[in-house]
């Protein structure tokens, strides 16, 4: 299994506040990772190392490595923008732009300049409302507004909207907590549909939606990574008791 | 550690389930002393006994299932639920030989008896020994002690071929016991295969302990 991203003694700090200490694990290419753990145990923070997101925060701090196809993307010099095009974002509460819904997929590739021509421009906003599973629901008004679509269709809309500029990595945090039963079940359906292109991170609070989706899951508390294991032996046969501990519900 | 609304279900589970490897050990070794004994009374009990055995099993699969539905166990949870969903069935049938053996200690306690039951009173003794380790080691979680029961099975079997050949002679050498010979060849053969679901269990235990499948598996 090749590595896509490789992370190797990662700490993050808030400040003087440290809330990742010296975290490695690599990331198979296509397939899905879940973090879990209690809130405040750093897996958020921690997602967003990944296309450094947290640069947005001008008291953060990070130190250690992450190398996506060993290429160090805190190494000085590097493309932020092209990072976060090739590592695309989704996140708990969908916000899509107050535009049309063909615009907000269309607005990416427009700035990014991917397009040939509008009739491909075209072409790749129906592409990527296919791969979202949101193509047969909003083919026929693709010019009203993103406003009108309920709250699981405005999740895939953000979903395309990342597909949509051709990246090769989706992090996700959260993406279904806000969702009813059947729109969470057509995100999970996607993640699974979207590995077979896609690396794809998760964070999840729904210990049964990680163990759905994901190949792999890591458990991570107090800025800790506590166990990185298969999915299946995680949730059948944890190593560490404080797993074992967290996903039976011994502690909240 | 909180507590949790799953553990007082699976105490329960773990009680139910004692209760039914209780009533299946008691059950093969009443069955067995009908026939050693002669008493036609107890065999009858075993069969009665054995409807609430199945109502026990009933109990414990709907329980089994109410807790994977409601509670979504994971982990060590799972891994106990799963094993007692599994070991009940075996219970059942184990005691559903025992009343085999029951309805032909009834028809036997009115034959004639033949000589001593041979090699009967090893092999029913190993049995039920390897049930009741089997049933210990299920609730301290003892993969290793549940190992050493998996292999007193040969004892067993090496008993049932010895039964089996010196009832084939009864029967060649004594034509007239041949209705006796044949009831107990059956007996015989219910011991044998409770040995097998004992071994059955053993391994479940281990499963349960360790997350390790060993059926099928020439390591043990």
């Amino acid at each position: 299994m090749t590595s896509k991203i490789t992370i190797s003694n990662l700490d993050f700090f808030y400040g003087k506040e440290q809330a990742l200490y010296n975290i490695s694990l690599e990331i198979p290419e296509r397939q899905v990772v879940a973090f879990i753990g209690p809130s405040g145990c750093g897996k958020s923070t921690f997602l967003r190392t990944l296309n450094r997101m947290n640069d947005t925060i001008p008291i953060a701090k990070v130190s250690g490595t992450v190398k996506i196809d060993d290429k160090d993307i805190y190494a000085p010099g590097t493309d932020v923008v092209a990072l976060r095009r090739m590592v695309g974002m989704v996140f708990q509460k969908s916000n899509p732009f107050p535009k049309s819904i063909y615009e907000n997929v269309a607005y990416g590739i427009r700035i990014n300049g991917i397009h040939s021509s509008k009739a491909d421009l075209t072409d790749r906003v129906e592409k990527a409302l296919q791969d979202s599973a949101l193509w047969d629901e909003v083919k026929d008004r693709l010019n009203t507004s993103a406003f009108g679509l309920s709250g699981g269709q405005q999740q895939r809309l953000c979903i395309a909207r990342a597909l949509a500029v051709q990246p090769e990595v989706i992090l996700m945090d959260e993406p279904a907590s806000a969702l009813d039963p059947i729109a969470t079940q057509k995100i999970e359906e996607l993640v699974v549909e979207l590995k077979k292109q896609y690396t794809i991170v998760i964070v999840t609070h729904n210990m049964q939606q990680a163990a759905r989706v994901s190949d792999s899951t890591a458990f991570f508390m107090l800025g800790k990574l506590v166990e990185y294991n298969r999915t299946q032996k995680m949730f059948t046969n944890p190593e560490e008791r404080l797993t074992e501990d967290y996903i039976t519900g011994r502690f909240g | 550690m909180e507590h949790r609304i799953i553990d007082q279900q699976l105490d329960v589970l773990r009680d139910k389930i004692l209760l039914l490897g209780g009533a299946t050990e008691a059950a093969v070794n009443r069955a067995m002393q009908a026939l050693t004994e002669r008493d036609s009374e107890l065999a009858k009990r075993v069969l009665e006994e054995d409807r609430a055995i199945n109502q026990m099993e009933l109990e414990i699969d709907r329980m089994s299932i109410e807790i994977l539905a409601l509670q979504q166990p994971a982990a060590h949870d799972l891994r106990f639920v799963i094993s007692v969903a599994k070991i009940t069935p075996i219970l059942e049938r184990i005691a559903d030989h025992a009343s085999n053996i029951a309805e032909a200690a009834i028809i036997l306690n009115n034959e004639p008896q033949i000589k001593n039951y041979v090699d009967f009173p090893i092999m029913a003794q190993t049995a039920a020994d390897m049930l009741r380790t089997a049933l210990d080691a299920f609730t301290n979680e003892d993969a290793d002690i549940s190992r050493e029961v998996i292999k007193r099975d040969k004892e067993i079997d090496a008993s049932y071929h010895r039964v089996f050949n010196e009832l084939l002679e009864l029967m060649i050498e004594n034509p007239s016991a041949t209705t006796v010979a044949a009831h107990l060849l059956f007996v015989a053969k219910h011991l044998e295969r409770i040995g097998d679901y004992v071994k059955d269990i053993c391994e479940l235990n281990v499963y349960l302990r360790e997350a390790a499948f060993i059926k099928h598996s020439k390591q043990v």
